[in-house]
């Protein structure tokens, strides 16, 4: 199977601290991986400077996407290429609607115009999808959004904007029980619809039971830990983290 | 892959055409009494007309200099042109007036926009009105619309106007109101009788042609109860080297259970001095709904003003000021409760970048006697970049026990944080910045009308594409 993300030996820093200390990862196409990890381990860093937030920058290293390499990309080239980061807390924007935000996300991404008509029924399919009130899609976006509606909110998007490579950093936490089912349908469908590859960070293993994964890693202190198939999981699920954590 | 353009300026191709004036039609710089007489007499005011100017003059004299604002210390009241002889009658039909008036008004869209969308047109070129009309429906409903000149010397109106005019904002008010009072020329007269609901709006368009000139046009605008009626008032002016002066004034009686709705945009060329005074007197369960657009002048003093005069009347402010390099807008809003359970409410936003520095003022006072009174004030600021300046100077007099106040205030900056999210979602980021003022800006753009919300969003966008770099 061919690449769809290469990351080499890639190092992050922040406001002068190190944060990534040589990651190397390689996710083929169609795949699913679990980045899991004890808090600060730099999960989110490593999906956030995937994404490309001007927040990190990456000291040496490289990001491969698709064959091309990306490192120096902006995050909305980035986009353009079919990458998609669900965010663990997504920014509440006034008086822009989630549904013109989308639909320009949409043209900008695809490079096309959608009719209107065409783009609100493919918006009510979605959102049916999610359980979603279609009144969400004239609300300002993210904007008075409890934290359940955000985390839907990124996952409208998913299925919408249908990307190559979809980062999940922590989708699931923070949702109860039937939140996460509707989260966890959604991304199977994206998944069932585009044949995407998956790249889920998370704590915990409800919203796996309905994805299979294919490969773990485990991140400690901004390394890789340790690689594995889909029975790593389960191991970390009930043992917990301190053998990966380093220096100890 | 940035785009890098050098936009410092809008682009103002659309205002910044003029045509040559003929000298000889000034009537001269200054204020002496003999030009306020030639003026007068020019205009052939009544006698209580040329009294109420000389009496102006003399209160402007004796007045001291505004200094508790941004400077106006390069602004030479005795060179600016204050009058300047008409070149047309008054016109109800486009053809009859001159081509080069007609072409700037065209220029504009004002003939269009009157098809279009509008029960009546006003225009004023520098200081006299050249065009005027209303829909016959409307005139045959009893709306007057029409130029004060003309109705101050009909006896049908002429007690009316003696009795408002400068009652409101009287020349004793401050420095430019005296000079007002002295030399004002031009502006609007409308009269809405009882039980008359204007659906469609009435617009006047002023437009500064002339260089080193001022405009002191009037507007009086005089509601019946239960009346309705939105007025447009829009502004421009090209760009010279001399800096040009408006200071206009507007005196606005809303009777029982009538509403105004008052939309103003204010697009002067950026060497102008805005110094303009509005003010609203509301009756019992009357309203004013203000909306204004502030984005032109190199220095603006505006303040509208709302008198809750009656039980139960309100007032709303809805307000947008955008200042761009060089400019100092100082704006804002006053409400002034003097009856029971009267409410006013005051929703603003600024924006300012590139070195412009925005100030809104607020006050806000209740009178003893108006118990049961409601007030909210918020407003927000946006600056671009770390060279631009926003201040926010609330004030609250409030003497009655039984009275419910709120003030709210925020300063921000765009976030890295909101311009990286639209990023991840395949937006550029002058894009995303623009998206995220024009969300800023959008319930108060949605208050304008139509076609100054599309003009306030295109000109957003052309301002952020000069923001990166």
């Amino acid at each position: 199977m061919s690449q769809l993300l290469t990351i080499k030996d890639l190092c992050v820093s922040a406001e002068d601290k190190q944060l990534l200390h040589g990651i190397t990862l390689e996710i083929e196409k169609g795949s699913t991986h679990v980045l899991m990890g004890p808090n600060g381990a730099g999960k989110s860093t490593l999906g956030l400077a995937v994404m490309g937030s001007p927040e990190y920058t990456v000291t040496s290293g490289k990001i491969i996407f698709d064959g091309d390499d990306i490192t120096d990309e902006s995050a909305y080239e980035r986009a353009k290429r079919g990458i998609f980061l669900s965010f663990q807390d997504p920014v509440e924007i006034p008086g822009i609607t989630l549904s013109e935000f989308l639909r320009n996300s949409l043209e900008q991404i695809t490079g096309t115009r959608i009719k209107l008509w065409d783009f609100k029924k493919k918006l009510k399919a979605a959102m049916d999808i999610l359980d979603m009130d279609s009144s969400y899609a004239d609300r300002d976006l993210n904007a008075g959004f409890s934290g359940g509606e955000k985390k839907k909110a990124e996952i409208l998007q998913l299925l919408m904007l249908q990307p190559k490579l979809a980062i999940l950093d922590e989708t699931d936490s923070g949702l109860d029980v039937d939140a996460v089912k509707t989260v966890s349908k959604g991304i199977s469908e994206y998944k069932a619809r585009t044949g995407g590859t998956l790249l889920v960070i998370t704590h915990n293993t409800r919203i796996l039971q309905s994805l299979q994964a294919d490969a773990t890693h485990i991140l400690s202190s901004g390394r890789i830990a340790a690689n594995g198939g889909a029975e790593l999981i389960y191991e970390v699920i009930t043992s917990g983290f301190d053998k990966y954590i380093i220096g100890k | 892959m940035k785009e890098k353009t050098i936009v410092a300026d809008i682009d103002r191709s659309r205002y910044d055409f003029r045509f040559e004036e003929d000298e000889s039609s000034f009537l001269g710089s200054g204020l002496t009494a003999q030009i306020i007489n030639e003026i007068s007499q020019e205009k052939g005011d009544p006698d209580w007309m040329r009294e109420l100017r000389l009496h102006s003059l003399d209160i402007y004299n004796k007045t001291e200099m505004v200094n508790w604002g941004p400077s106006i210390d390069e602004l030479d009241v005795d060179k600016i042109i204050t009058y300047i002889r008409q070149k047309s009658r008054m016109n109800t039909d486009w053809n009859d007036v001159p081509e080069d008036i007609k072409k700037t008004f065209e220029n504009l869209g004002i003939p269009q926009a009157e098809r279009e969308s509008l029960a009546g047109v006003g225009a004023q070129y520098d200081s006299e009105l050249v065009y005027h009309n209303v829909r016959k429906e409307v005139a045959q409903s009893g709306v007057v619309y029409t130029d004060l000149e003309n109705a101050m010397h009909d006896e049908r109106y002429a007690e009316m106007i003696k009795s408002h005019f400068m009652k409101l904002v009287p020349p004793t008010d401050h420095k430019f109101a005296a000079l007002h009072g002295a030399v004002w020329s031009g502006g609007s007269f409308v009269y809405v009788p009882k039980g008359v609901r204007l659906e469609i709006p009435l617009q006047s368009y002023f437009r500064l042609n002339a260089k080193g000139a001022g405009q002191f046009e009037h507007t009086l605008i005089i509601l019946e109860e239960d009346s309705y009626l939105h007025f447009i008032e829009g502004c421009s002016a090209p760009k010279y080297y001399e800096a040009g002066l408006h200071a206009g004034c507007v005196e606005l009686y809303v009777g029982k259970n009538a509403t105004l709705r008052y939309s103003t945009i204010e697009n002067w060329s950026k060497n102008m001095y805005n110094l303009n005074t509005k003010r609203a007197l509301v009756s019992e369960g009357g309203k004013i709904e203000w909306v204004s657009g502030s984005f032109g002048s190199h220095v603006s003093y505006l303040y509208p003003m709302s008198i809750l005069n009656g039980e139960g009347a309100r007032a709303e402010f809805t307000g947008i000021t955008f200042a761009g390099e060089g400019q100092n807008l100082d704006t804002g809003a006053k409400m002034v409760h003097n009856a029971p359970n009267t409410s006013s409410y005051m929703n603003t936003k600024s924006i300012s970048k590139s070195g412009g520095v925005s100030t809104f003022r607020s006050a806000v006072v209740v009178k003893e006697n108006a118990h049961g009174s409601k007030s909210a004030v918020s407003c927000e600021s946006l600056m671009l970049d770390s060279i631009s300046r926003s201040d926010t100077i609330p004030a609250m007099d409030i003497r009655t026990k039984y009275a419910d106040i709120g003030h709210e205030a925020k300063i921000g900056r765009i976030s890295d944080e909101s311009v990286f999210y639209l990023m991840s979602r395949g937006i550029s980021e002058q894009e995303a910045r623009a998206m995220i003022v024009r969300g800023f800006a959008d319930n108060v753009s949605k208050e304008l009308p139509l076609e100054y919300a599309m003009e306030m969003n295109n000109l957003i966008g052309l301002e952020m594409q000069g923001s990166i770099g």
